[in-house]
């Protein structure tokens, strides 16, 4: 690691200051993406801004059809949440799948999103949702958040502050585990908004990142079971390939996994 | 049995500083102005050096020194040897290419070393290393055996025209073609040996101290076995005479293998402490352990099997192509010659083998011994072609091995090896028993109606352990005798020492080494400790490799013991004015049998020191050595049967039951043997399901994280079922066959065969990844 300089912010406003003082800062959340690079040399931040203990980023809250998930809250915390098993538990499943342990005890929606890792399991939660994402200066709809690989719609020195789910009808995440890293090697949500719309969203699979897969939508949209995917074919076309998974290999595990994400939905 | 002698499941002595954080391994030892190394390596597969300019680096903060490959070929350090020598069919020597420490001219994998830093901090050396700037002009490079034997290939050594090592061959070709000749039915098989990266636990780290005003050096080095690496440094590379050189291995977390070889590290921090006047020490990092540790497999074999008409094996040709990567690590040459293709005969009656193995240099890590080491090639090789002859016959995988199996003993193989003893039957019995063999028709069939692909695999393997008898594998090639050494020392108080040329890694020998103690003289464990991995401490011994440890290095402890109870019993006899023949020893006590006269070890132990009161003529003291030369291999066998689904729609396994039935001969510590089971069968398992070292077209590694290499985590594996069926080695007085490397030899068969059995076809290649097996699958 290259010499840098840590600041613990207490507030968000803190953060926001101490970042625009610096000349490269990274914000830090749970670290595990940001400690690894730089551990290798990867990212030489001038300076470290901790988010990790700023109360105001923290918990979760379910208020109506709105489950809000604070950007620092870790993925342990919003696994055991009883408002997020209650409200959508697609969510908390998501979340025990989530790497292993130690990610869990660390990392953060927060993180996750802002670094759009192209295999990372919380994109795919928030497009099929619908989510918005809830920064110092805006809202964001994850529709237009998510901006391809490692790249999202957040400003420089942005912080994220929360997450909100609108609380589906039905929703579902199955995953197929990277052998080695534990990302996904691609995973699919699938959800069912109270208005009946159907949106499936895959992260792992595309060189662009987490994408939306409107054929299975179609089919969803006209009979929710996972047996209406039968007859979609997706391209492999534009999809991840890598020693753990060919194109074509995603291209299949992007139809199975809704089809079992259906399936657990119920 | 007491309860803490032999076959008592004893809990680990050394496990209490294990896990309470209180191990002290090389990367803890701080010494006063030590100095830290970082290495410049090629970030090429091959590539000329040109020039290195260490200005810049030299005047960063903290450093001390910039030294090249070019200095330390000017100081003469010798070139890496290695030390078993393979003649080929032609009658002449392997082809070595020369290695030094420092690559001075010319890289030849990614990851050599072409200079070191030397600093204050590990991290002002990192800072500098990146400011040396080496001037590459890069060439060619192949990573793939079979590319590298073609015409027109990169060469790597001038000295190895096409890349070839060596070409060897062993057995009766005439014989073996003649069986073919006749043959009823004949067997082909290709398979490829999957590369794999050792990954201890424990990085790989060393510290070298010179000591100008001695001239002599200490060292302190991840070793499995630290008087081997103190010959080679002495005797090859010139560091220092072995009077002048001391190697301590401190507790070292895991090795599999790859500890045993002489790195060019530990080399250079010897050199370089000398140059600097400072102690220095190398702690690699995860990433240099992928890329330096030396690989293991990574064979490409085609093979065919002979069979007469009533399915009876009449004969067996196999041609191998061994990757060696771009040198000749220590003990490289006689893993697939000498450990593979003596072991191609299995646990069958095979009256003809003839094999040829092609050793190839490649642009790529150096390949060497990892647990199992040339056995699980040959055991995956056999257990496939016996699986796809059942298929091709017709006939069930078991009842074939059946029919084939060796039943008496001793048996001479026509591959050197002549086995002692076994019972074959048994542990395919037990294994089938154990798994409801015969139910499982009716649970394939039921998993079928859930969706699911169920199938069963049977692997029979047998291996050559105990290494080694030292004339057998002295006139077949090996560079040292693999004698092991021991002495026990019996302190005037009656607490005993004894003294190891074994060394522990994570076998547990400072319990199951006393627990002889315990069985032999009746005291508790807790009087009894165990000293190893220091050279100035311990007599000359052969370190730990090859499932050695119990059944050659505890026979030299036992013959050291029988030593020291004989002058024993000479001292108690004395002292209890009785015959010695009439001396016993139990529960720590010196009897005279019949009577309630007795003397405690102790005041024997006493009586030795003191000297006052001894037999006429006899020595003071009480402390004998041994060292014992083993009169054969010793052959663990047993049978590994798995059962698995396989999910069509992911093409990923799930294991339903996994049972291991080994005869190890006499198990001192069933806990720990079960332990060295367990760890056995995981990288069995992982080299079938997750691991592979895999390099690009240009000699780039692929994996060299644990983000991309596979590592198999508990979750990947299923709880065993263990169990034992014992014939006694009848070569060593204890009746050990040894355990450490079994499971990495049988399982990974056992895992192809069930997975080729649950999808109905027979060829897939390890690791059998989900996206492999899916496309599999669905192949047409």
């Amino acid at each position: 690691m290259y010499q840098t300089t840590y600041h613990r912010a207490s507030s968000v406003d803190e953060a926001a200051s101490l970042f625009g003082k610096s000349s490269e800062a990274k914000f830090l959340a749970g670290g595990q993406t940001l400690l690894p690079v730089m551990k290798q040399r990867l990212a030489s931040p001038s300076d470290v801004i901790d988010l990790g203990k700023i109360k105001e980023l923290q918990g979760v809250e379910l208020s109506g059809d709105t489950l809000t998930i604070k950007a620092a809250t870790i993925y342990y915390d919003i696994m055991t949440n009883a408002d997020v098993k209650k409200a959508i538990p697609a969510i908390a499943h998501l979340t025990s799948v989530l790497g292993d342990p130690a990610v869990r005890h660390r990392g953060t929606i927060g993180g996750s999103i802002a670094n759009n890792d192209p295999a990372a399991d919380f994109p795919a939660a928030l497009l099929a949702l619908g989510a918005t994402v809830k920064t110092n200066k805006r809202s964001i709809a994850a529709d237009d958040f998510f901006k391809g690989l490692f790249t999202t719609a957040l400003e420089d020195g942005e912080i994220i502050t929360a997450v909100s789910f609108p609380v589906p009808a039905k929703a579902g995440y199955e995953k197929m585990r990277h052998p080695a890293s534990r990302f996904a090697l691609t995973g699919v949500f699938v959800a069912q908004t109270k208005s009946g719309e159907v949106r499936v969203a895959a992260t792992g699979a595309s060189q662009n990142g987490v994408m939306r897969v409107p054929a299975i939508e179609a089919a969803l949209k006209a009979n929710w079971s996972p047996s209406a995917i039968d007859g979609v074919t997706i391209s492999a076309n534009g999809l991840l390939a890598d020693i753990h998974g060919s194109a074509e290999y995603r291209a299949n595990l992007v139809k199975v996994m809704a089809q079992r994400a259906v399936k657990a939905a119920g | 049995m007491g309860v803490e002698g032999i076959g008592a499941r004893v809990v680990r002595k050394e496990d209490k500083r294990f896990i309470t954080g209180k191990g002290r391994y090389v990367d803890d030892i701080k010494l006063v102005g030590m100095t830290h190394a970082h290495f410049v390596r090629s970030p090429h597969a091959h590539a000329k050096v040109k020039g290195i300019d260490s200005s810049a680096a030299l005047k960063m903060p903290g450093v001390i020194a910039v030294l090249t490959g070019q200095q330390i070929v000017d100081d003469k350090v010798g070139n890496l040897i290695c030390g078993w020598a393979i003649t080929s069919k032609d009658g002449s020597p392997m082809k070595m290419g020369a290695w030094p420490a420092m690559a001075p001219e010319t890289v030849r994998f990614v990851g050599q070393a072409v200079a070191v830093v030397i600093a204050e901090s590990k991290n002002l050396a990192r800072d500098a290393a990146e400011a040396v700037v080496v001037n590459y002009e890069e060439l060619p490079a192949v990573a793939d055996v079979q590319a590298a034997i073609k015409s027109g290939a990169p060469q790597l050594h001038p000295e190895a025209p096409g890349n070839q090592v060596y070409d060897w061959v062993i057995g009766d070709e005439g014989a073996t073609d003649a069986a073919f000749a006749k043959a009823a039915n004949v067997v082909k098989l290709d398979v490829t040996n999957n590369r794999l990266a050792p990954n201890a636990m424990e990085p790989r780290a060393a510290i070298a101290d010179y000591d100008a005003a001695e001239e002599h050096f200490t060292l302190y080095t991840t070793s499995q076995n630290p008087h081997v690496a103190r010959l080679v440094l002495s005797a090859f590379y010139n560091i220092a005479p072995e009077h002048k050189l001391r190697v301590i291995a401190p507790d070292v977390g895991g090795g599999f293998g790859s500890k045993i070889f002489i790195y060019p590290e530990e080399m250079v921090a010897l050199w370089a402490s000398k140059k600097v006047g400072r102690p220095v020490k190398w702690t690699g990092d995860r990433t240099e352990a992928f890329l330096t540790d030396a690989h293991g497999r990574d064979h490409v074999t085609h093979a065919e099997m002979a069979f007469d008409a009533s399915n009876k094996i009449i004969g067996l040709k196999v041609k191998t192509y061994a990757n060696f990567g771009a040198y000749m690590s220590l003990f490289s040459s006689s893993v697939p010659t000498y450990l593979y293709a003596t072991l191609l005969s299995g646990q069958y009656n095979i009256p003809a083998i003839h094999a040829e193995v092609v050793g190839v240099y490649t642009n790529t890590t150096p390949v060497d011994a990892y647990r199992g080491a040339g056995r699980p090639e040959a055991s995956y090789l056999i257990e496939r072609l016996m699986e796809t002859a059942a298929r091709q016959l017709k006939v069930d995988p078991a009842q074939l091995r059946r029919t084939n199996f060796i039943t008496q003993f001793p048996h001479q193989t026509p591959v050197i090896m002549a086995y002692d003893t076994g019972d074959f039957n048994a542990s395919l019995d037990a294994a089938m028993k154990a798994i409801d063999y015969t139910g499982f028709a009716g649970r394939k069939a039921k998993a079928k109606a859930d969706g699911k692909l169920r199938g069963i695999g049977v692997s029979c393997y047998i291996e050559a352990c105990g290494i080694a008898p030292s004339k057998a594998v002295g006139s077949l090639g090996a560079g040292v005798g693999l004698w092991e050494s021991a002495e026990v020392r019996v302190n005037p108080v009656g607490t005993i020492e004894i003294l190891t040329g074994s060394h522990s890694h994570g076998q547990g020998h400072e319990t199951t080494f006393c627990q002889l103690v315990a069985e032999r003289l009746g005291v508790p464990i807790s009087q009894v400790s165990i000293v190893h991995g220091d050279t100035d401490k311990v007599q000359f011994g052969m370190g730990t490799y090859g499932s050695r440890s119990a059944a050659v290095g505890l026979t030299a402890i036992l013959k050291a013991m029988e030593k020291m109870e004989s002058k024993a019993k000479k001292i108690a006899a004395h002292a209890l004015e009785a015959s010695e023949a009439d001396i016993v020893i139990e529960n720590g006590e010196f009897k005279v049998t019949g009577t309630d006269k007795a003397i405690a070890l102790p005041m024997v132990a006493l009586a030795a020191y003191t000297a006052h009161n001894l037999p006429d003529g006899m020595e003071p003291g009480l402390k004998e050595s041994a060292f014992y030369d083993p009169t054969n291999f010793t052959f663990p066998a047993g049978t590994y049967i798995c059962e698995l689904e396989v999910d069509p729609g992911t093409g990923k396994t799930s294991f339903v039951n996994f049972v291991a039935a080994d005869d190890f001969g006499r198990l001192i510590n069933p806990m720990i043997v079960e332990g060295q089971v367990h760890g056995g069968l995981v990288q069995g398992i992982g080299q079938a399901l997750l691991e592979h070292a895999i390099y690009d077209a240009n000699g780039q590694p692929v994996t060299a994280s644990f983000m991309d290499y596979a590592m198999p985590r508990a979750d990947d594996v299923p709880s065993f079922n263990l169990s034992h069926t014992t014939t006694l080695c009848p070569g060593n007085p204890l009746g050990i066959k040894g355990c450490g490397e079994a499971g990495a030899i049988g399982a990974s068969a056992a895992v192809i065969n069930a997975i080729t059995d649950a999808i109905g076809k027979n060829n897939l290649e390890m690791p059998a990844t989900p996206d492999r097996v899916w496309r599999t699958i669905h192949a047409a």
